[in-house]
């Protein structure tokens, strides 16, 4: 009786295994199914349209004309805007990208060294700004606070810091910094990723290192600071590309201004696109944004074999 | 000696956390009080965080809206979008995570390698021919473009569950495809049920997401009874629309609001969540 059912359950078991046949056969593509419809209608399709558009001049009005590669001319050789744009974009995410993470790496190791209950607390209050920070709320808040007549000028002023007060906004030299700071202060989620990262390693690492006689800075150095190499340059990738993309805060807070020293790349795009109905010209400017941001993530994936360490691979 | 030099700095290093805490706080905590204060007092202090009266008409004004449509109606349209959209994106994305995780089929490293490669593409390249599109199927001014492109199952979700589910042992699999399951009836009854914590983590994500979305809404909305609340937010604070700015600091704390209660809630959920997409890739 026992053997029989045994006898039985091997068959069902096999007949249900792998690639064998039976109601799983195709149960793979029926799961992934979702996924690739909507990839094909929503991704590879848009993507293939938008490739043929930037070889066109079309306002949506009329049929799109052929112009071949007229358009990544006009961008690379007489689009003064293009240029601005971009150079712009590369400078926040020089500058936000590095400060975001130096922020988010120095409060986790302190957050993590303290490990007491009220540590909680702590990691809400700086993750909060991240989770609110990209909405129209905040770039709004943004915009008022650092207004000639907002908080930060008050504040300033109370200290004796500045005589008289600042258009943080419609002042060139500052406009694009007050951008940064909100940026910087949304460090909260890869403040998470590193908390993670930091609980990983394990304390007998430290523990070693005491006993050799090695202080709080040479154990960061020496242990702390390889043994995250891989989330830090996850969270060096993340952050770059969503640099790039940034939009909203750009778009209410400053709206490209002033003189154009905030015109993020895709704000830029946004206003070909959807303020002048360039759309073959907006398809170009999307084509170009995409080989670059290919292009910085294969960079950073080069160079990461030399700076990142994998504990595998090291012993 | 040693005591008390550990306690000095032990209050030093509070007392620094707390300034930080404090400061990054600070325009949360502006924002909010703000929203309290008379409009005179809006002008005349900034940078106070206390009004010296608090006063309800900004709320009571703010929440008429504007174009005849409340703010409780942008409230509602975001709730229903975000809603509809997080459910499923996160139910597809758990079916394709479970696809790519726990099935062999011939193609699927291709397809998990375009899946990755999407992770990074920049949503933006789409924006313009997805409103080509959507307009010529008549859609503009509904919902849809702002369900559909997302809604079959979201790269970042689908590669976090996935994370999930190769924690859950193989065992358990085997043991219920003897019992005379299969795939369907495993990922249903086995599988589902154990990714709970995953999938709180991606619908707090897909929501939060949703609900702050501001470039697509901004493309598709244009009659103010379907504004979502990013788009009645921007369109309260133009500068050439309104200057009642107590008004509009009310409405961009009500905006916040869910958001923040959704996180007091369910913080541990995001905590881990993050760190998980975080370490394994």
């Amino acid at each position: 009786m026992v053997t029989k059912t045994l006898a039985q359950r091997y068959k069902k078991r096999t007949r249900h295994r792998g690639l064998s046949g039976g109601p799983d056969k195709y149960a793979g593509y029926v799961f992934v199914a979702p996924w690739f419809f909507g990839f094909l209608a929503f991704t590879l399709f848009p993507m293939m349209m938008s490739l043929y558009i930037s070889f066109t001049n079309y306002d949506m009005l009329s049929s799109p004309v052929w112009v071949g590669i007229q358009n990544y001319k006009d961008i690379f050789l007489n689009d003064e805007l293009f240029r601005e744009s971009v150079r712009v974009t590369l400078v926040y995410v020089l500058l936000h990208v590095p400060l975001r993470l130096l922020f988010s790496l120095a409060v986790a190791v302190l957050l993590f060294k303290t490990g007491s209950r009220i540590v909680a607390f702590y990691r809400a209050v700086f993750y909060i700004p991240s989770i609110i920070g990209g909405s129209v709320a905040i770039a709004v808040m943004w915009r008022q606070i650092f207004g000639s007549g907002g908080a930060i000028n008050a504040i300033l002023l109370k200290l004796g810091l500045i005589d008289r007060t600042i258009g943080w906004l419609g002042n060139p030299d500052t406009a694009l910094g007050t951008l940064v700071i909100l940026a910087v202060w949304q460090f909260g989620s890869p403040m998470l990723i590193f908390l993670a990262g930091l609980k990983q390693i394990p304390e007998s690492y430290y523990e070693a290192a005491a006993i050799d006689g090695a202080g709080a800075w040479r154990k960061f150095i020496m242990i702390t600071l390889p043994l995250l190499t891989p989330v830090i340059f996850f969270n060096v990738l993340m952050q770059i590309i969503r640099g790039f993309m940034c939009f909203t805060e750009a778009y209410v807070v400053t709206n490209g201004g002033p003189f154009n020293k905030t015109l993020f790349y895709v704000l830029y795009l946004f206003q070909k696109s959807f303020s002048y109905y360039q759309m073959g010209y907006g398809c170009a400017l999307a084509w170009i944004l995409l080989i670059f941001i290919g292009f910085f993530t294969v960079i950073i994936f080069r160079t990461s074999n030399y700076w990142v360490y994998y504990e595998s691979e090291g012993k | 000696m040693t005591i008390s030099k550990k306690l000095f700095s032990k209050i030093l290093f509070h007392a620094f956390l707390l300034v930080f805490s404090f400061i990054m706080f600070y325009p949360v905590l502006w924002l909010i009080s703000s929203s309290f204060k008379s409009t005179a007092e809006i002008v005349a202090n900034p940078s106070s965080l206390l009004p010296s009266k608090v006063t309800f008409s900004n709320w009571i004004n703010g929440w008429k809206g504007f174009g005849g449509v409340t703010f409780g109606t942008f409230m509602l349209n975001s709730l229903l979008v975000s809603s509809v959209s997080t459910v499923l994106q996160v139910a597809f994305s758990a079916l394709v995570a479970y696809g790519f995780a726990r099935n062999r089929f011939k193609g699927k490293n291709i397809l998990f390698t375009i899946m990755i490669l999407t992770l990074l593409l920049p949503s933006q390249i789409l924006l313009v021919p997805q409103f080509i599109m959507f307009s010529r199927m008549g859609l503009r001014n509904s919902y849809l473009p702002l369900l559909l492109p997302t809604m079959f199952g979201l790269p970042f979700f689908i590669f976090m569950i996935m994370q999930f589910i190769k924690g859950i042992p193989v065992e358990l699999d085997e043991a219920a495809n003897i019992d005379g399951c299969n795939k369907y009836t495993i990922f249903g009854r086995i599988i589902m049920p154990l990714l709970t914590p995953a999938l709180i983590t991606s619908a707090i994500f897909a929501f939060y997401w949703k609900w702050q979305e501001f470039f697509e809404p901004l493309l598709y909305l244009q009659k103010a009874d379907k504004f979502t609340v990013s788009i009645a937010v921007k369109m309260f604070a133009d500068p050439n629309a309104g200057t009642d700015w107590g008004a509009i600091y009310a409405m961009s704390v009500a905006s916040i609001i869910p958001v923040l209660l959704i996180f007091i809630c369910f913080q541990k959920y995001l905590v881990e969540g993050i760190a998980t997409t975080g370490l394994k890739s």
